[in-house]
């Protein structure tokens, strides 16, 4: 039970979720924002051990990776699951994407799949973006090269942020143009390459935006103070007035139990009061230094097959 | 020092009680329905937009077919008509909760869907317009708007699931039986008949 527990700081459950229990007993599944199914182990309210169980009820959290696509871990900007690009091209096209982050900002990843799961390509690299959060938080400014050869789909999935200069209409054009052609004649290096090129120029096409871009780079969303943030600050500001009260009280006269009684009680409420900013996840795990900025994406882009 | 401090403690105690109860009653979810119906809310928006944009590329489409298929009239009217009711029957997002203005405009969209789909298949028969670059890249866009489309109502299947739930489940069933009593479950896209249905060309 303990280390089943340990787990829960891990997940970053709401509050919503947590209280998703039904009443009458039954283990009812609810979702993560990653689709996960969490299921909620209840038990009946009569139970003799009412008060064990309901603390073992909110212990008892699984997290299943049912449902959801089985995503590839996020190990660079060229992630080769269906291991059809030699070491090489690997090397130097995550050269290249490293050179458009840095002068841009934009993420472009090249991924190729074993398996689209049963799922649309679609379908596969929205989810694939936005688990991955390839882009940059609040600019959305992140694409996908997504190579299925099993199935002989190709997409390029476009972030929210760049749907304006990478329209759906020039990302055909490469698919049919600059991709399509060579996987037909099973050059899958140099189709992921010339495509990858071609992406590249369209995003660093227009040279005083992505200067302009450049020079926004270090976190430019400036952070609201919350109302929170406010109340956790009065809180700690009123605990600073109880202590001095308390050692005054205590040099002085041994009076007033109550108050301190109330005291001991806000203070332990205002640490325990469950009272956290939004965590959002971070992007899968980051290999080789590389994770996504926080982008999303909104099904943006075209897709090909071969 | 231990008088003043004591006054300074005296003055703040109801501002502290009055603090420390918000929280609580935060801490309960009593902020959950108003924040999960803003995000359906804002989900919605995004569908219409979507839509929206598939209107707007339709007058441009169907100018670039007739170039070449004006003899496909009944395809092109059918989807000038389907546009021109699918426009025609706005839901804004105060009025998801009622069914039957939900099902009017989901069954307007469908049509355009529908008559959209019957016009790229009647479009393959012609050479000259499939290689017309215009045409293409009108094309493309139909696509990407369909997929958006479809993005973005699977996004707000999801958040009005959330809402939905929070509403029917514990803790939030007390707060909208109590606070937001005026708060009614959203309707949501069933699946659409034209996803099960294979698209039917006819030669």
């Amino acid at each position: 039970m303990i280390v089943i527990g340990g787990l829960v700081p891990a997940i970053p459950l709401n509050k919503a979720r947590l209280c998703q229990m039904n009443r009458d007993g039954r283990v009812k599944p609810g979702h993560d924002e990653e689709g996960r199914i969490i299921l909620m182990a209840t038990l009946h309210a009569r139970s003799p051990m009412r008060k064990v169980v309901t603390v073992a009820a909110l212990l008892l959290l699984f997290v299943l990776p049912a449902l959801a696509l089985d995503f590839p871990a996020l190990t660079g900007r060229v992630v080769d699951e269906a291991n059809i690009l030699n070491a090489a091209t690997r090397a130097s096209l995550d050269q290249k994407l490293a050179d458009l982050e840095s002068k841009t900002t934009n993420q472009l990843v090249v991924v190729t799949l074993k398996s689209l799961q049963g799922t649309t390509i679609e379908d596969f690299g929205v989810q694939l973006g936005r688990r991955w959060q390839i882009g940059q938080r609040g600019k959305n400014n992140g694409v996908l090269l997504i190579v299925a050869p099993t199935e002989r789909k190709v997409r390029i999935e476009v972030g929210y942020g760049l749907e304006g200069s990478l329209t759906d209409a020039v990302t055909r054009l490469i698919i049919e143009n600059s991709i399509l052609p060579r996987f037909r004649a099973n050059d899958y290096p140099g189709g992921i390459s010339r495509g990858a090129d071609d992406i590249i120029q369209v995003l660093s096409g227009d040279a005083e935006e992505f200067k302009q871009r450049a020079a926004q780079r270090p976190d430019a969303a400036p952070r609201s103070i919350s109302l929170g943030t406010v109340l956790a600050v009065l809180v700690v500001i009123w605990v600073i007035f109880w202590l001095v009260r308390q050692s005054a009280v205590q040099s002085g006269r041994g009076k007033r139990r109550r108050s301190s009684f109330w005291g001991t009680a806000w203070s332990s409420g205002s640490s325990g009061g469950g009272w956290s900013s939004g965590s959002s996840w971070s992007s899968g795990s980051s290999g080789g230094g590389f994770s996504g900025g926080g982008g999303s994406f909104g099904g943006g882009g075209s897709s090909g097959s071969w | 020092m231990s008088r003043s401090a004591e006054s300074i403690i005296r003055l703040a105690r109801i501002p502290v009680i009055t603090i420390l109860f918000g929280l609580l009653v935060s801490g309960c979810g009593v902020n959950t329905i108003p924040t999960y119906e803003e995000q359906a809310k804002a989900k919605w928006s995004d569908v219409l937009n979507q839509y929206q944009r598939r209107a707007d590329l339709i007058p441009n489409l169907v100018e670039t077919v007739k170039g070449y298929a004006a003899q496909e009239r009944q395809v092109l009217e059918a989807v000038i008509n389907a546009r021109a009711r699918a426009t025609s029957i706005q839901l804004p997002p105060d009025t998801l909760t009622d069914p039957e203005a939900f099902k009017r405009f989901q069954d307007a969209q469908a049509q355009l869907t529908g008559a959209l789909g019957r016009l790229i298949a009647v479009s393959e028969a012609y050479p000259d317009l499939k290689s017309n670059q215009n045409f293409l890249a009108l094309q493309s866009q139909l696509e990407g708007t369909e997929n958006r489309i479809a993005v973005a109502r699977r996004d707000y299947i999801e958040a009005v699931r959330n809402y939905n739930t929070e509403l029917r489940t514990f803790p939030g069933v007390i707060w909208a039986s109590t606070v937001y009593r005026s708060a009614k479950p959203m309707q949501t896209f069933t699946v659409a008949e034209e996803t099960t249905r294979p698209p039917q060309v006819r030669f």
